[in-house]
């Protein structure tokens, strides 16, 4: 199109004018440099193009859609229980959190309501699933810094909580277990037992991190101070989850969202931080982490009995109307905007999806920092690509 | 003298052929060894995995199952390359390596050279590898390399300084410059007069241990000073463009490196070849010798491989600052006060 | 505001304790009078799900005063996400039992037979954004009619910067400009790509490659044997 065309020529043009004007207050040659799309540190194929000076960073500008899926045009064309197939695709770390804000807002429109049960084990899951996910987090930001022995830890412990996750729902990576109404199924024996070992070994791997990583203290001369996003400004780029959390912002939607999950019966803390730096990310996750746990051993002692589904048709037509659900995912907020026309498929699905909004902030953090801290700044956001790009 | 006192003489080129020879093995079974037991097998003991089990008995023929594929590869170079730089530099990188071992005794007549200024000789040659590594990074006509390239010139000059300043304190206690004679020294010292170790410089000399255990980690480009290879920044630095052969020169140049330095370091500080309760001129050290310095040497190098595998990286103004304004003055500060020592006692 | 669905989703809120609702419904209230008050005729309708959600439509000309008054007087500092609806009947068939696509892409689609959603509509692009007060943790959602079939609208950078990439990926997907928008590039799409894939005009190329599978892989619910699910199939 002739107006795209003549955008890009004038930011072109503009970029052109930015270097000369660098060039002449510094005289030295800037350098781009190209951090991907094929790069050990973006989990992905995440591009970012940084301009350096020596190796600060001038500017940076993230390129993505290597691996965009168009999920919300395919969406169109899927019936809703087709949906969560796809949406599980989205933070494949987590992808049961995926299934659940969709369900909710389809159930929202639907004016069904899940039984306790259902929900008490969605629940469990949903933080299962973001142990699973924060876990290798953990382990991955200290690879991102050069220590590689606590990634292993994570792939070790992360495993036994995909095992739970796999035994209920059959799937490791992808459950699609979430239903309009309920869930698909119910638990199987020995799952609650089994399920508080595991947490156990999650909770003594949270020590090791704390020893291992919180404590080393060429981490914390690497992290602390590093990437600084003050609260506001988090706020008005989108930041979400961990990230807007460990700016010193109180807000977590499991305490205040009030969705159709049942985080406000258990006992459970949010955790804050005031620095908002790299350090304050990786703390929060830690902690978060702990309070999973906690969260998952109440609800495995206090599951009421009953019937998983609720009495929903056959063939699910949801009546017309639009309906927004958020719900506090691994990555931060994940949203769905469903349009319904009252039809076997959404006429219109916006997702909102965490990553998507937590990096579009790094042109702005990374102004200035050194390429090592590119990658530190980066792994403590915590993005995953399929959350980028959909 | 021979390498080994033999009872028969042996023409010079003999000699020359076994030197060659053992060189050879002295460079490799370091480097071999390190890899195996440390990369291979710590390594996995401490990330709880168990490492390579398929090649011969617990993996231990993985080595060579490694070489062979490295030596299959194709030699590849980019385009853009310096063609002869880009090609010469793994082995400027590992002709350092080779230099630097020849300094090593490993025994009262097991030498390769014996001369008065050997420290001097093997400080200076290790820092011959500096301009390997600068050779690749720029000539590999990669972004990634060249950054890579520039942080290791940067680093190892960087701790090139407090390395010699901590030896320094070695050289003034033992009050010469001969690898040998400092073996000697040490054997033959006593500390309070009771000789029953001798008086290994590890205890007089604890901070200039320190300290060169620390320069010879950063020497080596190892975790917390791996800058010049950080993959998941730089990919793996001046590495980057490197496949097959020339690769894996570089990998034995590594290893093999830590190895001699934890040779030297527990040369300098340990005792090299001498072992306790033994006269060391007993011509038994010629075959014994050996076998203890590896042993110190892989005491020393586990604690290197050790710290390798639990920290996170520095950053590279972080590491310069380390080194100029921690490891420098503590290094003078060392060297002062076992001047001032040696002179009161 | 009349649109059918407005009842159907007040019958949501009834199943909520009336206690609760009364609460969060006053602040709802009270916001959406305050944004009356202060936009004044830019305000064009206000729909309010008691307990649950809000929304209004305000004029295109609007838009970034809009942001300015929601993110100053309301404290609504959080950007949330910033999106589009293409209200145009597909032209292409949706139906479960249609093999693939009908391709009646030539079909003019009559406009008047557009159907809006919640606060209605007149244009066939609306653009949907929703901001939030993490503090009070209301939020709101805003929709704006645009003009024409290649519509430009103010960018929401000034106010909120995370609106830059929302904004490009509105751009490609919809054909929607943004005026004063620094970068406005394509986000996913590489830079030669023709078209505007989320507009219901474009062609989903992989339905009609390979025919949709349609409803034959609804699962049956638990309790439930084949034989029941085959019939209740049937019917509908």
């Amino acid at each position: 199109m002739n107006l795209e065309a003549s955008t890009q020529q004038l930011s072109y043009i503009a970029n052109q004018a930015s270097d000369a004007r660098v060039n002449i207050e510094l005289e030295t040659e800037g350098m781009t440099l190209n951090l991907g799309p094929q790069h050990p540190a973006t989990h992905g194929t995440l591009r970012i193009i940084v301009r350096l000076d020596g190796e600060q960073v001038i500017s940076a500008e993230p390129v993505m859609g290597y691996m965009h899926r168009g999920y919300e045009k395919l969406s169109e064309v899927r019936t809703y229980p087709q949906v969560t197939t796809l949406v599980n695709r989205i933070d494949w770390l987590g992808s049961f959190a995926n299934e659940v804000p969709f369900i909710l807002a389809a159930e929202r429109l639907m004016e069904v309501e899940a039984p306790p049960r259902a929900q008490w084990i969605r629940t469990a899951l949903f933080e299962l699933s973001r142990i699973a996910n924060v876990v290798l987090f953990l382990g991955d930001m200290a690879v991102q810094l050069g220590a590689t022995t606590p990634v292993f830890y994570a792939f070790r412990d992360r495993e036994f909580v995909l095992n739970q996750i796999e035994s209920v729902t059959g799937g490791r990576f992808h459950p699609n277990f979430d239903r309009i109404g309920g869930i698909k199924d119910d638990l199987p024996k020995g799952w609650i037992q089994e399920t508080k070992d595991v947490l156990a070994r999650i909770h003594s791997f949270c020590d090791e991190m704390q020893d291992l990583v919180v404590g080393n203290e060429i981490f914390q001369t690497r992290t602390r101070g590093i990437g600084i996003i003050p609260a506001d400004v988090g706020l008005s780029y989108g930041l979400s989850g961990a990230n807007i959390r460990s700016s010193g912002v109180d807000w977590d939607l499991r305490r205040d969202g009030g969705v159709g999950l049942i985080h406000d019966q258990l006992d459970w803390k949010v955790w804050t931080h005031p620095d908002g730096d790299s350090f304050a990310r990786y703390w929060v996750r830690l902690q978060e982490v702990r309070e999973s746990c906690k969260m998952v051993d109440q609800i495995l002692d206090g599951i009421p009995s009953g019937p998983i589904m609720a009495k929903v048709p056959r063939i699910i037509k949801v009546p017309a109307g639009e309906a927004y659900v958020e719900t506090e995912n691994p990555l931060g907020i994940m949203g769905y905007y469903i349009v319904s026309k009252g039809d076997l498929v959404p006429y219109r699905v916006k997702i909102r999806s965490a990553s998507f909004n937590n990096v579009s902030i790094t042109p702005w953090v990374l102004k200035g920092v050194y390429v090592p801290d590119v990658i530190s700044i980066l792994a403590s956001l915590y993005f995953i690509l399929g959350d980028i790009d959909r | 003298m021979t390498v080994f006192n033999l009872a028969i003489e042996l023409a010079y080129w003999q000699q020359t052929v076994i030197r060659s020879v053992l060189a050879l093995v002295a460079v490799l079974l370091p480097a071999g060894t390190l890899v195996y037991l440390y990369l291979f097998k710590m390594m996995s003991f401490m990330q709880s995995r168990l490492g390579p089990m398929e090649a011969g008995p617990y993996g231990s023929l993985q080595l060579l199952a490694e070489v062979g594929k490295f030596l299959q590869k194709e030699d590849l170079y980019p385009r853009a390359a310096d063609r002869v730089v880009f090609k010469a530099a793994p082995f400027v990188v590992l002709a350092s390596t080779f230099l630097l071992v020849l300094v090593l005794p490993a025994g009262p007549d097991a030498w390769f050279i014996n001369i008065d200024t050997g420290v001097f000789l093997a400080l200076a040659v290790s820092s011959i590898s500096v301009i390997g590594i600068l050779m690749a990074g720029w000539g590999s006509a990669s972004k990634y390399s060249l950054i890579g390239g520039l942080r290791a010139a940067g680093q190892l000059v960087a701790y090139e300084l407090p390395l010699v300043l901590a030896v320094m304190g070695v050289v003034i206690q033992a009050g010469t410059l001969n690898v040998q004679e400092i073996v000697l020294a040490q054997a033959n010292g006593e500390i309070f007069g009771w000789g029953g170790i001798g008086n290994p410089f590890l205890i007089t000399q604890f901070l200039g241990f320190i300290i060169f255990l620390v320069a010879v980690q950063a020497e080596l480009t190892q975790p917390p000073f791996d800058m010049p290879v950080a993959e998941s920044e730089i990919v793996t630095g001046y590495l980057t463009e490197y496949t097959g052969m020339r690769f894996l020169l570089f990998f034995i140049g590594e290893f093999a490196t830590a190895g001699i330095f934890s040779a030297l370091a527990a040369t300098f500080f340990l005792g090299g070849w001498y072992f306790p309760g033994l006269d060391p001129t007993d011509n038994l050290f010629n075959l014994l010798g050996p076998v203890v310095l590896i042993g110190k040497m892989l005491l020393v190098s586990f604690l290197i491989f050790w710290f390798r595998f639990t920290y996170p990286r520095f950053r590279e103004d972080q590491l310069q600052q380390l080194a100029w304004k921690v490891l420098v003055p503590l290094s003078l500060l060392n060297i002062v006060a076992t001047g001032v020592l040696k002179v009161i006692f | 505001m009349s649109s059918p669905d407005t009842t159907e989703e007040e019958l949501v809120d009834e199943s909520i304790e009336p206690q609760e609702e009364l609460v969060i419904d006053e602040e709802r209230n009270v916001l959406i009078s305050s944004l009356e008050k202060d936009l004044g005729d830019d305000l064009v309708d206000s729909h309010v799900v008691p307990g649950v959600d809000a929304w209004i439509r305000v004029t295109q000309e609007s838009w970034l005063e809009t942001a300015k008054v929601l993110f100053e007087k309301n404290e609504m500092i959080f950007f949330n996400f910033l999106s589009a609806i293409d209200w145009k009947p597909s032209p292409f068939g949706r139906e479960m039992d249609a093999a693939i696509d009908a391709d009646s892409s030539d079909e003019v689609v009559d406009e008047s037979e557009m159907e809006w959603g919640v606060t209605g509509g007149q244009n066939r692009f609306q653009l949907l954004a929703r901001v939030h007060n993490p503090s009070t943790n209301i939020g709101i959602h805003l929709k704006t009619d645009l003009e024409g079939e290649y519509p430009e609208v103010e960018t929401w950078i000034p106010v909120y910067p995370g609106a830059n990439w929302h904004e490009r990926e509105v751009m490609e997907m919809f054909g929607i400009s943004f005026t004063n928008h620094p970068n406005l590039v394509n986000l996913y799409l590489p830079s030669e790509f023709e078209g505007h894939p989320l507009r219901k005009d474009f062609p989903l190329l992989s339905r009609r490659a390979k025919p949709w599978p349609g409803i034959v892989d609804v699962e049956l619910m638990p309790g439930e044997d084949d034989d029941e699910s085959e019939d209740t199939g049937e019917e509908t």
